[in-house]
């Protein structure tokens, strides 16, 4: 059983160890196709449905409803795929995997590195699907080029943020089922309550109040002022504190959570 | 001349109020199988993963392959594979990737990762189903592919936990051909098991641990010789008869030693050889035709009775406890 001769490992190599984890997360989607759908099918569903069945009604056309919504279509949909971070680590936990990887001689901090570049790579494909599909339905960036770029970043820097706090529910919760229930909970009415589908004067009083402090609410301003070409100093702002925030709050919580349970 | 692998001083380990280990002292050598013997919750798990760097200490002092687990643990954990109780094998990957996935993970060449994991699935009897994703595996493919895993780096140490849980009879025989077949080659195996049979069968030496004490320690035949004596069994054609072989093989024994009945068996613990020849005719004389009549060393479940207190197969209570507290720690 020894024919091959290795070179013999030195010192963990961070950036190795990362890619060779990230990759193994994006394998798990050749196994589970759903997951491409989730990624791509589903969000494109949302648009078209949002874009044809209410568009006209809110407004006036579909095509401006386009306009308007597509920045906060992108922003649901990377806030809805974390959710497949926070299931694949509780599922690591429960079989065992995170024990294997620890029990090697690797850069620890590989397993958490190589988990937020893999989902970086499909958070980034979903937005440039949701957005190259909604140019054929004729989006038109009137923000020009650097704020497609910058809503672009802005979206994916989301996208990533949310992660955390996921991860955070993956760890702690104990089984993939309560994970489900916990995440579902929390972000259905954080992209619902928010300045994706609707303008938020039209919303009663106690609802506005509610929208206009989310922090989605902040991200999908910014996002559409980059796209649109319209106010964009004051919600980006306003974003980046709460993704600091968010950061600040969930980082530390995530960290000290995946240390207690190993 | 052998030196010892493994050396653990007084290991303390609570989760809330449960000790998992309560000063666990234990030497493995070089090259040989060390078997943790216990119940579950008897804190065998948690040993091998203090063992292993995944969890510290309260207490204690781990020496493995001559590094200490608290203040080199990148350099035990390069000697080292594990293999854990559930199969910690990736099922959303190949067999193939898993293992090469590994190998990426240690450092090597894309070339040399392929070709161990192509070795390994080889050796293991899964090259037929190396493209396959590993939830399509049954539960011995997915042993053995966890196996092959832990060996990847080719570890000089083994910790192999609880490695035949849940095997169909087969497969654990297979196993233990594997098992024995690496310690040939030069590794030392650290084996938990709560298998009496199977403590006996592969390890060299075993510590009896319960409620995270060692209770027991010394090779299979020690552990049986500190029982004592041996244990006298017959087993009537007719069930019927049972009660009267009870009451014939009582009278070899002692205060101490009260025939056991587990229905269709009847054994009890003697001191005097004679006791063969006697049961023979006795039995014969009350008429009673049996099945099966010997005279043989206690086994390792009698050897586990004795230091115990309890069988081996009960206390998953404190097992799920222990569990519990794990999570919510």
């Amino acid at each position: 059983m020894s024919a091959v001769t290795v070179t013999p490992a030195g010192r963990p190599n961070v950036l190795s160890n990362t890619l060779t984890i990230a990759r193994r997360n994006l394998l798990h989607i050749k196994a589970t196709p759903e997951q491409l759908v989730e990624m791509s099918i589903q969000p494109i569903m949302f648009l078209v449905l949002f874009v044809y069945v209410f568009g006209g009604a809110i407004a006036g056309s579909s095509a401006a409803y386009l306009q308007f919504a597509l920045p906060g279509i992108l922003v649901q949909a990377v806030s809805f795929l974390p959710f497949t971070t926070a299931l694949a680590l509780n599922t690591d936990f429960q079989r065992g995997v995170i024990d294997r990887f620890r029990s090697l001689p690797i850069a620890r901090s590989a397993v958490i590195s190589g988990r937020i570049l893999a989902d970086g790579v499909r958070i980034l494909w979903s937005i440039l699907i949701i957005t190259g599909f909604s140019m054929i339905l004729g989006f038109r960036f009137e923000g020009g080029a650097a704020g497609a770029f910058g809503a672009v970043l802005l979206v994916l820097a989301w996208g990533l943020v949310m992660c955390w706090p996921m991860a955070f529910i993956g760890i702690t919760a104990r089984s993939p089922e309560s994970v489900n229930t916990w995440g579902f909970m929390i972000i259905l009415p954080l992209t619902f309550a928010s300045s994706a589908f609707a303008n938020p004067d039209t919303m009663p009083g106690w609802l506005q109040a509610i929208v206009k402090a989310n922090p989605v609410t902040s991200v999908i301003d910014a996002a559409r002022g980059l796209m649109l070409g319209g106010p964009v100093a004051e919600p980006l702002t306003d974003a980046i504190v709460w993704m600091a925030a968010l950061l600040a709050i969930f980082v530390p919580l995530a960290i000290v959570r995946y240390r207690r349970r190993i | 001349m052998t030196s010892s692998a493994i050396e653990a001083e007084g290991l303390v380990r609570t989760f809330g109020k449960v000790r998992a280990l309560d000063g666990i002292d234990l030497v493995a050598r070089e090259g040989t199988v060390f078997g943790l013997l216990g119940p579950n919750g008897a804190g065998k798990t948690t040993a091998i993963r203090v063992l292993s760097t995944l969890l510290r200490p309260d207490a204690g002092r781990a020496v493995v392959g001559g590094y200490d687990v608290l203040h080199e643990p990148a350099k035990v954990r390069g000697l080292i594979g594990l293999t854990g109780q559930y199969a910690a094998v990736d099922e959303l990957l190949s067999g193939q990737d898993n293992l090469f996935m590994i190998g990426r993970l240690l450092g090597w060449r894309k070339a040399d990762a392929r070709s161990r994991a192509a070795e390994l699935l080889e050796a293991f009897d899964l090259s037929d189903a190396a493209t396959k994703y590993v939830k399509q595996y049954s539960g011995g493919m997915r042993r053995r592919l966890d196996l092959a895993a832990s060996l990847v780096g080719r570890p000089k140490l083994l910790y192999l936990d609880e490695p035949t849980t849940g095997l169909d009879p087969r497969s654990r025989l297979e196993l233990w051909k594997m098992i024995r077949t690496l310690v040939a080659e030069g590794t030392t195996v650290l084996l938990t098991t709560q298998y009496l049979e199977e403590a006996d069968r592969l390890a060299d030496e075993i510590v009896v641990i319960d409620h995270g004490k060692v209770i027991a320690a010394g090779t299979p035949q020690q552990l049986k010789m500190r029982v004592g004596g041996q244990v006298l069994q017959a087993q009537p054609a007719d069930p019927a008869d049972l009660v009267a072989t009870e009451r014939i093989l009582a009278s070899f024994g002692d205060a101490e030693n009260a025939p056991h009945n587990d229905g269709q068996l009847i054994s009890i613990r003697i001191n005097d050889r004679s006791a063969l020849g006697q049961a023979v005719r006795q039995l014969d004389d009350a008429g009673i035709v049996v099945d099966d009549l010997s005279l043989r060393r206690p086994s390792l479940d009698e050897v586990f009775l004795a230091v115990t207190g309890h069988v081996a197969e009960e206390d998953e209570l404190g097992e799920h406890a222990a569990a519990d507290e794990r999570r919510t720690a």
